[in-house]
């Protein structure tokens, strides 16, 4: 910090080839292929792509969250102020999880501990990581629930999640996790699961309370509109690797990868709201248990050429700060 | 709530109503005349006739069935035929060895039994996970009085580390009374640990997938408040409910286990009172026990809500 | 117990050949294994006289006698041999315990069916039957024996009785189940009589499940039958059975212990391996619960 006059341009996260595999009864799924960028100090990064591209198992790494049994990261490093996470013992990890690094998960109805107060279990994040006193612990939660809005907090503090909301279960898991002031928070399509007009005043706060706290986000969704919305970056994710990657005004005024120009025309209609979960892209995800050869989005690109189908591209720098893995990326970019 | 409970309460009169038409029913099958069984062999016909008379026998079956159920609810249990004492006295001197038992088998098999599956549920597949697997087979099959006699043979007869058999009331001596209950309490828990172990196992599992306990993770709550704090207390609602069923299983054990042990206890009495073909004794101990298993089962219900504040009636 | 067979599929019943059995044992192998202890645990009971003496000879010289090459077990203390007495043991206990299972799953799928489709029956059997499973296995059947005395008919009938409950709940929640089903409704609205709809696509439904269930309740069954000869309540105490011998002998744990632990054994076996069946074929009707497990 003291080398650098801005803090923007210090790297908090430093992804490198993070590979994750997971594991079935007789096969092996890639589900992510040696992914690489950062997230620097107070940036707000937004990881994008359809469902099964790899976004959560991304975030899932990093925290080290896979299911023990059925899933493993098997190469790269995640390095967190330099230091390597999945080199920590799981006691050293414990210290990261909820203080340094922070989550919240896309489905609030089913993420909150039904038999706690919503207090207890902020309580309980602030008590593993400060070691204050139960009842300073519970205090401090209502304080924060105050903090994420929430009305009448006094009251609240003593609620348990089914007696509320899914909007206001979704500010309680955003309190839990912004309780210890975390460097980094990963939202894992926190809005997914919520009512359109919820979706936007929980967007709303997520903004609101990064630019108050100077916490870095990495914001995953499906909904391009969203990143426009929250992100300075974007990653654009497809079959478990990193396909384009630029500042949010560039990828929107120039998308360099065909899928995430596919993406952006089925940008959903907000109007219409969830129903248009999906962005629909003819064509399937490819199976990740089959060893892929060329470009994984070949089969459904309109752009397609014999090349794309033999040699897998790798992700380069088209333009200053703006990368894309596509051998075509400079014909289709003005197309 | 009120009305739950309520509900609950007429649902379980019904029930026992059944029991108590089923249990009347039977003494009323049973060959032989009770009349002439109370009176004794050297009986005449106008003794007979007498204690006929004196018992209700002639009057119709609901009026007698209304007498009995009547005696039944001021505490008249009827009067033992072979030790012609009021069976409510015979039971309550009975009572200390088997409530020791269940008790102590209870709280043995609980804390054994839950720590077990919590332990295997964590590391499915694990090592204490086969143990238990292999374990609960044999609590299973197991007969309680096969148990037992292992038991006795290695720790009491060819050690002498145990006393092989008798009972030592509470009041000669907390240390002696407990060393008399170990081979007993351990013969009984092996099936209820095995059963609970395997339960709560089940249930641990199911909420360890919960989003809620990645949640936990992410929030950096260590192994052990993930399983004991957030796991467990979600997993509580089926191993309550095992808990207050397998009450009539340990019923049964308990008649098996004070037999071999020759624990002076209820189960005993109802043993001897088979072959002395004793019904009033018999049909008591159906009764209360049957009463007493609805009402843990009525308790189990109505503490949920301790446990889960979703539930409410 | 909460065993999850009350939402087995169907699956669907093709005749077995020798290669289906074969598959059965390869995918299976608790079925393999615990139906195969099982059957033979039948065979050398059933030619038990073949090879082993007599179980009723009683020799006032031999008592309490240490395994030898002639008795196996050793001798009790009436000088009998312990191991024809167990292995002559091996047909009451089976019987019994097969038997019982088989009364209760029959009178349990007739009750069973008809609680899952007629609600008055429903209300007022089901109750009888949570009263039934109220009392504790092992009272109520004493209390069953304790009017006629000891005798295996009375025997067979007093286990079945407890353990009936279980078998119709079991059935009417897979009735209950199976009837909401499109094709059933699809059945009676094409005008298929009742019994006849009951007779196709109810009762081959339960089948899974009763075949599991079927398992549990016969190891139990031949746990109580033990029991209650142990506890002078079941078979006549001059039929060789297991609980009886164990019971007769218990005094001389210390001086023979194999004339306890030689029946006690077979019957562990005897349950463990009704057990392991039992648990095969709940893996084979429905794989979610081994994945489970």
């Amino acid at each position: 910090m003291q080398m650098h006059n801005t803090i923007r341009d210090e790297v908090l996260l430093d992804v490198r080839s993070l590979e994750t595999h997971f594991y079935g009864e007789e096969s092996v799924t890639h589900a992510l292929g040696g992914i690489s960028f950062q997230i620097m100090k107070g940036e707000t990064v937004g990881v994008v792509g359809e469902s099964g591209c790899g976004k959560s198992v991304t975030a899932l790494s990093i925290l080290r969250l896979l299911p023990k049994l059925t899933a493993r990261t098997v190469g790269g490093e995640v390095r967190f102020h330099g230091q390597d996470l999945l080199k920590l013992s799981e006691q050293e990890m414990r210290k990261i999880r909820g203080g340094k690094i922070a989550m919240i998960f896309q489905d609030p109805m089913t993420s909150l501990n039904p038999v706690y107060t919503v207090g207890h279990q902020i309580a309980e994040a602030i008590q593993i990581h400060t070691g204050v006193s139960r009842s300073s612990a519970l205090t401090e939660a209502e304080e924060m629930l105050r903090f994420v809005r929430i009305a009448d907090p006094e009251r609240r503090v003593s609620n348990y999640p089914y007696e509320m909301s899914g909007g206001m279960r979704q500010r309680v898991m955003i309190a839990m996790a912004l309780a210890c002031s975390p460097e980094l928070l990963i939202a894992d399509e926190p809005t997914t699961a919520l009512d359109v007009t919820i979706q936007a005043q929980i967007l709303r706060l997520i903004v609101d309370l990064k630019e108050r706290t100077g916490t870095a986000v990495m914001f995953i969704t499906h909904d391009l509109g969203v990143v426009a919305e929250t992100c300075q970056r974007v990653i654009v994710m497809y079959a478990g690797r990193i396909v384009e990657q630029a500042s949010v005004m560039d990828l929107f005024a120039r998308p360099m990868h065909p899928y995430t120009q596919a993406l952006m025309h089925s940008v959903p209609d907000r109007r219409r709201g969830r129903q248009s979960r999906l962005p629909e892209i003819p064509g399937i995800v490819p199976n990740l248990r089959d060893p892929i050869i060329g470009c994984s989005f070949a089969p459904r690109c309109p752009f397609a050429i014999d090349i794309c189908r033999e040699k897998t591209p790798v992700l380069r720098d088209i333009e200053s700060g703006h990368a894309a893995a596509c051998w075509r990326s400079e014909e289709i970019v003005c197309a | 709530m009120a009305g739950y409970i309520l509900r609950r309460l007429v649902s379980t009169i019904a029930v026992m109503v059944m029991v108590g038409i089923f249990v009347f029913l039977l003494l009323r099958l049973a060959p032989g005349d009770p009349a002439a069984m109370i009176a004794g062999r050297s009986a005449t016909e106008e003794m007979i006739a007498g204690i006929r008379e004196q018992l209700g026998l002639n009057d119709p079956m609901p009026v007698q069935f209304m007498h009995w159920v009547g005696d039944m609810l001021a505490g008249d249990f009827g009067t033992s035929i072979l030790a012609g004492r009021p069976v409510l006295e015979l039971l309550s001197q009975r009572l200390e060895p088997t409530l020791s038992l269940a008790i102590l088998t209870m709280i043995l098999a609980v804390t054994i039994g839950v720590s077990f599956g919590v332990l295997a549920a964590w590391r499915a597949g694990g090592f204490v996970d086969r143990i238990l697997t292999g374990f609960s087979a044999l609590g299973y099959s197991v007969p309680v009085f096969v148990i037992g006699f292992f038991l006795i043979y290695f720790f009491a007869v060819r050690t002498h580390w145990l006393p092989v058999q008798g009972y030592v009331p509470m009041s000669n001596g907390i240390a002696l009374w407990f060393m008399h209950l170990i081979l007993p309490t351990v013969t009984l828990g092996l099936g209820f640990i095995a059963f609970i172990a395997r339960v709560t196992r089940a249930s641990m599992l199911e909420v360890l997938s919960e989003d809620y306990m990645r949640t936990a993770v992410a929030k950096g709550a260590s192994s052990y408040a993930m399983l004991f704090h957030h796991a467990l207390k979600n997993a509580g609602v089926p191993i309550l409910t095992v808990v207050g069923i397998s009450f009539a299983y340990l019923i049964g054990g308990v008649v098996i286990t004070e037999t071999v042990f020759n624990l002076p206890g209820i189960g005993r009495l109802v043993v001897d009172a088979i072959n002395n073909r004793d019904y009033p004794i018999i049909q008591s101990v159906l009764i209360l026990t049957s009463g007493l298993y609805v009402l843990i089962n009525l308790t189990v219900d109505l503490t949920y809500m301790l446990i889960d504040p979703r539930i409410r009636y | 117990m909460t065993l999850p067979a009350a939402t087995l599929e169907i699956t669907p019943t093709a005749p077995l050949g020798f290669s289906g059995l074969a598959r059965i044992a390869r995918r299976h192998p608790l079925v393999l294994i615990g139906g195969g202890l099982l059957a033979l645990l039948i065979v050398l009971a059933l030619s038990a006289s073949l090879y082993a003496g007599d179980p009723g000879n009683m020799d006032p010289f031999k008592r309490l006698q240490p395994p030898s090459a002639e008795m196996w077990f050793g001798s009790d203390h009436l000088g009998r041999d312990v191991f024809a007495r167990t292995i002559f043991g091996a047909r009451i206990s089976l019987m019994v315990g097969l038997a019982s299972a088989a009364c209760a799953a029959l009178v349990g799928l007739l009750i069973g069916i008809l609680a899952g489709y007629n609600r008055m029956f429903d209300n007022i059997v089901m109750r009888v039957m949570d009263g039934l499973m109220s009392i504790p296995t092992i009272l109520l059947a004493i209390a069953l024996i304790s009017l006629t005395g000891p005798g295996i008919g009375i025997l067979i009938v007093a286990i079945a009785i407890p353990e009936t409950p279980a078998v119709a709940r079991l059935v009417r929640s897979v009735v209950l189940s199976v009837r909401e089903r499109p094709y059933v409704e699809a059945a009676l609205c094409g005008g298929a009589r009742l019994h006849k709809v009951l007779w196709r696509h109810i009762l081959p439904s339960t089948i899974p499940a009763l075949m599991v269930q079927g398992a549990i309740v016969c190891a139990s069954a031949i746990m109580t039958e033990a029991a209650l000869s142990f506890l002078g309540a079941g078979v006549p105490p001059e039929i060789p059975s297991w609980g009886n011998m164990i019971a007769s002998s218990r005094l001389y744990l210390a001086i023979a212990p194999l004339t306890i632990f030689g029946p006690g054994i077979c019957l562990a076996v005897t349950v463990l391996a009704v057990n392991l069946l039992g648990d095969g074929l709940r893996d084979m009707f429905d794989p979610r619960a081994k994945r489970r497990r």
